[in-house]
């Protein structure tokens, strides 16, 4: 799941538990869920040191990353 | 030769038209003109206003080029017409590289134009509209093509300059921002000659290579005339064709340029489009967390909530037990209270599981990624704990199909129809005999006298 997808799962989870009509086995379920939402929104955003590339295409079509300079 | 050659030897011979007997032919005069001019320019710019305008059917353009008080025949090639921006108007100044003739079958004095530039607004103006008439005309200036930005891209492309300002700019906005998004650089001259054929083969490479979520065409500011490239139509039309959003940065404040009339974002500036590009690490982390405590909060009030009504129905439960015997009475209250209890270790569970969600989420680097997945295992664990077949350990049972459907309440059961019992130490498969709706311990009682079978 993309983080936009995680996050809007977890937004209609959190929306459906803040409305009154969730039997209890669902609402531990979708709890449930919703934490493996945050886990993934939350790797999604972990720092990290990207280094900065240049894209180059090889004579067969294929691309290579290069370290770019600066 | 000397003064005294005039007097010396034979009478001179005289040279050709010097005398009615010598006349020259129109085209030997005219020949000799046109290679005497040819030969003292070199081609040359020359400024003026264009008038007569006339293109032929053969593809060579004719005009004059005026000011206040003169004026200069024009022709251009077809070849030579390809490399204009636009045919030009009656009325537009341009200036005008050529070399100066002179055409023989006229006898005129003329500038065999090479190149035409804008002199003033028209011409730029001319070409614009027309290039945005096209455009509009196939729908690429629809608001309604334009895509929204991911909220986190996996990798942002950099159409731009590797040596150019607008690059270093976008870096430091990268770093600032949200480093971990990485930069990729496709590089492409983004103004002079060939700056538009670079681009669009940047673009093409940005679509075949496919890693890239959202495309970044940048540029420093700068002149007018080297802002072109970005109002050429095969860059609008690349731009528009690029599988993923573009933000445009041209960095001119000034001047709307084409390109940014079909991006799908127009930034005034190289760290305005990186900003629209790259989220802002600190906001999402906040906003995630606030998700969790939302997350916590529901949860909580959904048990909270069955905790209420199971305490009713406790006191309900005290209610009916007053008309049964001692034993059962107390069996019926220690019953209530352990539903209560369990609802509340639920909560008091869930609560702890929730609390250790924020300090996670602010951690940074490796050492963090290996502490949250040793939280995860351990949330693995604390879930299981929470399953609802936790509560068969209390001595409760729960039915279901025989494919694992809940069946909680009579409606659920056909007479006939087996179902499974689950209790602590295993499962029973039954079968519904009778069934009898209303308060449990009614019903129970009504199933001794029948039920409805």
């Amino acid at each position: 799941m993309t983080y936009e997808e995680s996050l809007q799962r977890l937004q209609a989870i959190v929306a459906e538990l803040e409305s009154d009509r969730v039997p209890l086995a669902q609402a531990l379920t979708l709890f449930e869920e919703g934490i493996t939402r945050l886990r993934e929104a939350a790797a999604t955003l972990q720092d990290a040191d990207a280094r900065v590339r240049t894209l180059v295409e090889q004579l067969d079509g294929s691309f290579d990353l290069l370290d770019a300079r600066g | 030769m000397g003064p005294l050659d005039l007097f010396a030897g034979d009478a001179p011979r005289p040279a050709p038209g010097d005398t009615a007997a010598d006349a020259v032919s129109v085209g030997t005069v005219t020949r000799a003109a046109k290679d005497i001019i040819e030969g003292a320019f070199t081609p040359l710019w020359v400024r003026g206003e264009v008038s007569d305008f006339k293109a032929h059917r053969s593809g060579h353009w004719y005009f004059s080029l005026r000011d206040a008080d003169s004026r200069l025949r024009c022709v251009m090639w077809r070849g030579d017409t390809g490399r204009a921006l636009t045919r030009p108007a009656d009325g537009m100044l341009v200036t005008a590289l050529g070399q100066m003739t002179v055409y023989p079958a006229g006898g005129d004095l003329q500038l065999r134009v090479l190149r035409l530039g804008a002199a003033g607004d028209g011409l730029w103006q001319k070409a614009l509209e027309e290039t945005l008439a096209r455009l509009r005309a196939d729908g690429l200036l629809d608001e309604a093509r334009k895509r929204p930005l991911p909220r986190v891209p996996r990798c942002v492309a950099v159409i731009t300059s590797p040596d150019g300002a607008a690059l270093q700019d976008i870096r430091a906005v990268a770093a600032r921002r949200f480093s971990a998004i990485p930069l990729v650089v496709v590089p492409a001259r983004v103004q002079g000659d060939g700056a538009a054929e670079e681009i669009v083969a940047a673009f093409e490479r940005v679509a075949r290579w496919g890693g890239a979520e959202v495309v970044i065409l940048g540029r420093g500011g700068g002149a007018r005339e080297d802002l072109w490239a970005f109002n050429d139509e095969r860059v609008a039309r690349a731009v528009a064709a690029c599988p993923v959003p573009v933000v445009a940065a041209v960095g001119h404040e000034v001047d709307v340029t084409v390109v940014d009339r079909v991006a799908d974002l127009r930034a005034p500036t190289p760290s305005a489009a990186a900003e629209a590009a790259i989220p802002d690490r600190e906001a999402l982390v906040r906003e995630v967390r606030g998700a969790g405590e939302r997350l916590r909060l529901g949860t909580q009030r959904v048990l909270q909530r069955r905790h209420q009504a199971l305490a009713g129905a406790g006191g309900r439960f005290g209610a009916t037990a007053r008309r049964l015997t001692e034993g059962q009475q107390h069996r019926l209250r220690r019953l209530g209270q352990a539903m209560a209890s369990a609802v509340e270790q639920r909560v008091l569970r869930q609560r702890a599981v929730l609390s250790r969600l924020a300090p996670a989420l602010r951690g940074g680097g490796p050492r963090a990624l290996a502490r949250q997945q040793q939280e995860v295992a351990a949330l693995a664990g604390r879930l299981h704990a929470l399953s609802p077949l936790a509560v068969l350990q209390r001595g409760f049972g729960v039915a279901r199909t025989p494919g694992g459907a809940a069946r909680a309440s009579v409606g659920d059961f056909i007479i006939g129809d087996s179902f499974d019992l689950l209790l602590q130490d295993g499962a029973v498969r039954a079968i519904t005999e009778r069934t009898a709706t209303g308060t449990p311990l009614d019903a129970a009682a009504a199933l001794e006298q029948g039920g409805s079978a």
